[in-house]
């Protein structure tokens, strides 16, 4: 048997598959909710441009996309794999199950939550990411900069899409309220001193990231910005 | 014990063996008394299924005092019922209204097969204590308690996990059916005193492999089991557990 012998094929060893790729994806929405504030400088998307070309052209931001996609690709399959498991570890369910009494109705569903964010993504990335790497922007902003800000408000411009959008960002909310405290208590970092801080930076990223994103096709469609 | 004075209907989860399906059936109680415990409650049910030559419901019991962990009876959806910090045996009728309806399940887990009516089979609990829940020492003479300093804040952690009485309430209602509760409370217990630490990195990865081998689902820290743990066993047992895990698989040199 290898030194690792089952590591990450044990119960503990694929929570912290889960635990290591949500926080990595949890990293990486901070740097999509950053760079898409940019439009709220309302200088018709000219900064947020600069900040979407960088990202399309930079090569380490290109490499860090392929370590995105499998980083997600694991977390759904491990994701998947589990909730089969944990299926199986209970043949027969019960007539009367109060689940109410002791947990968080989104802690129970986050096999939910995150089936809604995953179709969530398959339209997202049809919006925006297979118009903006292959079949290509458009126009062109005044900065001679791809003009990624215009696709943004030309999808906006759907009732349906902005209040899908909308109602899918609730469902990230609450898919991270659980899963950025939860990934510290897989990782055992659990200490008495910082434990209070886990908590509230959990509640606060999550409100301020799904809040962020509900703003921009909200802002877009109702032209708070432009 | 007051006079008698509750009607209840029960629905009891009736099921002759594993091999054979199981049902909930119907029965109504009456005068019964608030001051009874819930085991009580059902000595009454038998009496009277005894006394009509019906088949009593098979319970498992022993102490009736919460400190053996035998009792395991899942409750309107809750093991041990509605009480917080409570075994089955030490939850009484006043709980309940009169003319209640009280669903009354046995611990549903693959890993805890029925073995009649609302007595499961625990003993996938002993082979994980057998797999590495105890510390090895030579026998002979104790030697000074004071030889040994421990932190208290250390001793009272040890001790609160040691508190579990494996009774299998963390099981019965996380919605994975995972033991992580039970296992981390066995292994914290030693794994934060001085005796256990020769074989702790050695104890986890074996406790945590047969734990893996009984078939319970995985943790996905819903909380539910700390919630519903009749000794108020903490999630932060769970958080050590793992913590350890990781040290014995990629720092310690010892593998299993």
């Amino acid at each position: 048997m290898s030194g690792f012998g089952n590591a990450l094929s044990s119960s503990i060893g694929r929570k912290y598959v889960m635990g290591v790729t949500g926080i990595f994806l949890i990293l990486f929405l901070i740097v999509h909710a950053g760079i898409n504030s940019l439009i709220f400088l309302d200088d018709n998307g000219l900064t947020f441009n600069i900040g979407a070309h960088f990202m399309a052209t930079n090569w380490i931001i290109r490499a860090g996309e392929y370590i995105l996609f499998i980083g997600l690709l694991v977390h759904i399959y491990q994701a998947v794999n589990l909730t089969i498991q944990n299926r199986k570890a209970r043949p027969e369910n019960y007539a009367v199950y109060n689940g109410s009494a002791n947990s968080k109705w989104y802690s129970r569903s986050m096999g939910l939550l995150g089936t809604l964010l995953l179709i969530f993504l398959v339209i997202h990335l049809k919006d925006f990411w297979v118009v903006s790497r292959f079949t290509g922007i458009p126009t062109v902003d005044a900065n001679g900069h791809e003009d990624l800000y215009a696709v943004m408000r030309e999808k906006f411009q759907d009732p349906v899409r902005v209040v899908a959008y909308v109602l899918l960002m609730i469902s990230l909310c609450y898919h991270l309220l659980h899963g950025f405290a939860s990934a510290f208590q897989t990782m055992g970092w659990n200490h008495s001193k910082y434990n209070g801080i886990i908590k509230s930076t959990s509640v606060w990223y999550s409100i301020i990231i799904s809040l962020v994103f509900a703003l921009m096709p909200i802002a877009v469609y109702t032209h708070l910005i432009d | 014990m007051s006079t008698g004075n509750m009607n209840l209907t029960l629905k009891v989860w009736r099921q002759k063996n594993n091999k054979t399906k199981g049902a909930l059936v119907d029965y109504k109680l009456s005068g019964i008394s608030p001051d009874m415990s819930f085991l009580e409650m059902f000595d009454v049910l038998n009496e009277d299924l005894i006394t009509k030559g019906e088949e009593p419901v098979v319970f498992d019991h022993d102490c009736r005092e919460g400190i053996c962990g035998m009792c395991s009876m899942f409750i309107n959806g809750r093991p041990h019922g509605p009480k917080d910090l409570v075994t089955t045996c030490q939850l009484h009728m006043r709980s309940f209204k009169d003319g209640d309806t009280i669903v009354v399940e046995p611990w549903r887990a693959a890993a805890f097969p029925v073995v009649k009516d609302l007595t499961v089979d625990r003993s996938a609990f002993d082979r994980v204590i057998a797999a590495g829940g105890f510390i090895s020492v030579n026998t002979g003479n104790a030697q000074d308690a004071n030889n040994l300093p421990i932190p208290k804040m250390k001793a009272d952690a040890a001790f609160e996990a040691a508190a579990c009485i494996g009774c299998g309430a963390c099981v019965a209602t996380c919605k994975n059916a995972s033991a992580m509760l039970f296992v981390s409370a066995k292994i914290s217990q030693l794994a934060l005193l001085p005796q256990g630490q020769p074989e702790r990195y050695r104890r986890v990865q074996s406790m945590v492999a047969q734990m893996d081998a009984e078939g319970f689902g995985n943790c996905t820290n819903t909380g539910a089991c700390e919630a519903e743990c009749p000794k108020g066993i903490s999630l932060e047992n769970i958080a050590l557990m793992n913590r350890d895990f990781a040290s014995a698989k990629f720092v310690s040199e010892e593998t299993v």
